[in-house]
């Protein structure tokens, strides 16, 4: 006797389409976030903390408790909020001009502080929704419009968050990922359930940095975009900085 | 009990307390760190939850977060740090969130100084912070007075779902007085708006953000009747020696509603007849106490004192409509006039 | 072996691409019709039923838009989710 039965549909915290590009791995990810959160039966404790960018439409169809701040101040906002809510699982959602530009001093001093919150860090080296500027995850050589001849050193090296992340002692698990295959995309899955059983078992800080694309922006097709994120990859490691002891 | 001898700040903080404050983040500035180190002190061990904040942009959006999470929040500051605070004030007016923000004003521009002044009035009371948003603003002009406010504040927050601000100086910070630090319990307000995880209920969504001008705009026009409505019930002010024979009536806010008092006392042992309007909400404005005044009686001029170079008086005159009525004295630079100089002016101008 | 079917909406897929690369079988194409957006969505077309719900398409789509079957031997297990037998859902 045959039967059907659904092994993958779209997480209910999802509720209608979503608002980024064709091929945009804002889509994968939040997917895959919603995911972690259902499997995990976090649903009615999460509150997500929306930061500015591309990302910031997400409330539209992400449906938990949610919030949207200023730019680069999520951690900041995920720290009140934590700290009135301990049991409340609180998550931050930022790109990397939010993050790793305007929100450094907030990128560095909440987990130092060991908030128990996670952060989830969208690195696609550009600033999307603005239009395609340099971000400070840019590599060198790449162009954008405030790079028209490709950056150089002198306007910044490259960050690595989870490099810079490694010399703090208070963060208890970071990870960087990608989702330029299944594979990758998997143990991106596996990373975000990872951080978010952190939060749960009040280890402390956790931080999941995913080099993500923007097939717009780069001026290329969504399939040669996760081309362009494998070699990011070169520059950005893929691994595990700290593991939850 | 009887009165407790308490610097303002630290009165300001007590009242926080007492008020049933949850979150209070802040960042050391001068005239105002008494109140973050009052509360590192005392805000954990009763109940509620201290972080000292690394920027003062960190403090605010983390009052910001426990706010949206229904808590009752608080930061404090000075001129300078107030500055660094407004984009993240104009989120929260627009999410329309109740907090607590205490400026405790110092001379500027710039790094300044830090004794006493009000030259924040502009930033504060026109909004520092962009696009169309007001917030209620209470100037405390005694210790005492402070404690009363700042307990008052967390409840008018909370009604209105708007932040307040306690506007302070140097001098109101620093000076000790008796206060009387009454035990009344706190009046708590249900937040079915906040975020605290959607369990039996519709997610909430804090979101001061649409990209539908159409939408924006009910949003904003929303603001616009709340404000209309607080306008119409929250103005708070001080009637002092104010009848038909009062010459000159001295208008005034905080530490200078103070001296203004010196004054009228001075005045009638010359035989002078000086009042006074001292200002307890600068926002609301008293737009109509003043243009009452104004009407009825007309051959009365009016004097601004402030600690700046004049930026209330462009309210005072804008109620009044008589350019010819309205005369200012100031000191800037974190100078605070004494009243014998002001008396003077008085005389010289013959004012009075 | 276990085998599967897909179902894409058309409506939610924009035509990214990343199922009919990553499907190991290849059962996936560019549709030649424009949804209401303007993408032209995936098309599932499997007439020898090679799918094994492998589930990486689902897994690749951003948008959150393929649901993955698996058809196969019921084991009559508490945990049952399974649709009504034959019914295509």
């Amino acid at each position: 006797m045959l039967k059907e039965k659904k092994i993958l549909s779209r997480p209910e915290i999802l509720t209608g389409a979503f608002t980024f590009c064709a091929g945009c791995n804002h889509g994968t990810i939040n997917k895959l976030i919603a995911e972690s959160i259902e499997s995990l039966g976090l649903r009615e404790k999460v509150i997500a903390v929306i930061g500015v960018g591309c990302c910031s439409t997400m409330y539209n169809f992400w449906d938990t408790d949610a919030i949207v701040v200023p730019h680069g101040r999520a951690q900041a906002v995920a720290t009140g909020l934590k700290r009135v809510h301990p049991d409340k699982i609180v998550f931050t959602y930022q790109g990397d001009g939010d993050l790793a530009g305007i929100g450094m001093h907030e990128a560095i001093h909440t987990p130092n502080r060991g908030e128990n919150i996670t952060t989830f860090f969208i690195n696609n080296g550009i600033y999307g929704m603005t239009g395609g500027q340099g971000a400070p995850t840019t590599l060198l050589g790449a162009k954008t419009t405030t790079t028209p001849l490709g950056r150089v050193a002198s306007e910044g090296v490259p960050i690595r968050m989870c490099e810079l992340l490694e010399t703090l002692s208070a963060p208890v698990f970071i990870q960087r990922v990608a989702l330029f295959s299944p594979a990758e995309t998997m143990k991106a899955r596996k990373a975000i359930e990872k951080a978010l059983k952190c939060q749960v078992e009040g280890r402390g800080f956790s931080f999941v940095e995913f080099l993500s694309n923007c097939p717009t922006n780069w001026k290329m097709t969504p399939l040669e975009s996760l081309e362009y994120v494998r070699k990011m990859s070169d520059y950005f490691p893929l691994k595990v900085f700290r593991e939850p002891q | 009990m009887g009165k407790i001898f308490m610097k303002g700040n630290e009165a300001i903080a007590e009242a926080a307390i007492r008020a049933g404050l949850n979150f209070y983040a802040g960042y050391p500035i001068t005239p105002a760190t008494e109140i973050l180190e009052y509360l590192a002190r005392h805000l954990p061990v009763r109940g509620g939850v201290f972080v000292q904040a690394a920027s003062e942009i960190e403090a605010i959006n983390m009052v910001y977060g426990a706010a949206a999470g229904g808590a009752r929040a608080m930061t404090s500051s000075s001129g300078p740090g107030m500055s660094l605070k407004m984009e993240c004030i104009s989120y929260i007016a627009l999410a329309e969130l109740p907090c607590v923000i205490v400026d405790i004003m110092r001379g500027g521009p710039g790094l300044g100084d830090i004794q006493p002044a009000q030259s924040d009035y502009f930033q504060i009371v026109k909004g520092g912070g962009h696009g169309d948003y007001r917030l209620i603003v209470l100037a405390p002009s005694t210790v005492q007075e402070a404690y009363d406010l700042t307990f008052e504040s967390f409840l008018l927050a909370d009604r209105w779902r708007i932040p307040v601000i306690i506007l302070g100086d140097g001098a109101l910070g620093q000076v000790k007085e008796g206060v009387d630090l009454y035990d009344k319990a706190p009046v708590l307000f249900e937040k079915p708006w906040a975020l605290s995880g959607a369990k039996g209920r519709k997610p909430n969504k804090i979101v001061p953000f649409n990209l539908e001008a159409l939408e924006l705009e009910k949003m904003n026009l929303a603001l616009q009747n709340k404000y209309r409505a607080i306008e119409a019930q929250e103005v708070r002010f001080e009637n002092v020696n104010i009848n038909s024979k009062t010459k000159l009536i001295v208008v005034a806010y905080g530490t200078c509603g103070r001296i203004a008092k010196s004054i009228i006392k001075m005045a009638v042992e010359k035989g002078l007849d000086i009042g006074l309007i001292r200002l307890i909400s600068l926002w609301p404005f008293p737009h109509n106490e003043i243009r009452y005044l104004a009407r009825n009686f007309p051959s009365t001029k009016f004097l601004v004192v402030e600690m700046s170079a004049g930026q209330m008086v462009e309210d005072v005159r804008l109620s009044v409509s008589d350019d010819t009525r309205v005369s200012f004295f100031g000191r800037m630079g974190g100078v605070v006039p004494a009243p014998e100089e002001i008396l003077r002016e008085i005389e010289r101008k013959g004012l009075c | 072996m276990k085998k599967g079917r897909i179902a894409i909406d058309a409506e939610v897929c924009k035509g990214c691409d990343f199922c009919i690369a990553f499907c190991p079988k290849k059962l996936i194409k560019k549709g030649p019709h424009p949804n209401g957006c303007g993408f032209c969505p995936a098309v599932f077309s499997d007439t020898e039923e090679k799918c094994n719900a492998c589930k990486i398409c689902g897994i690749v789509c951003p948008d959150a838009a393929i649901e993955v079957f698996q058809i196969g031997d019921c084991e009559n297990c508490d945990d049952c989710k399974c649709e009504k037998e034959g019914d295509n859902g």
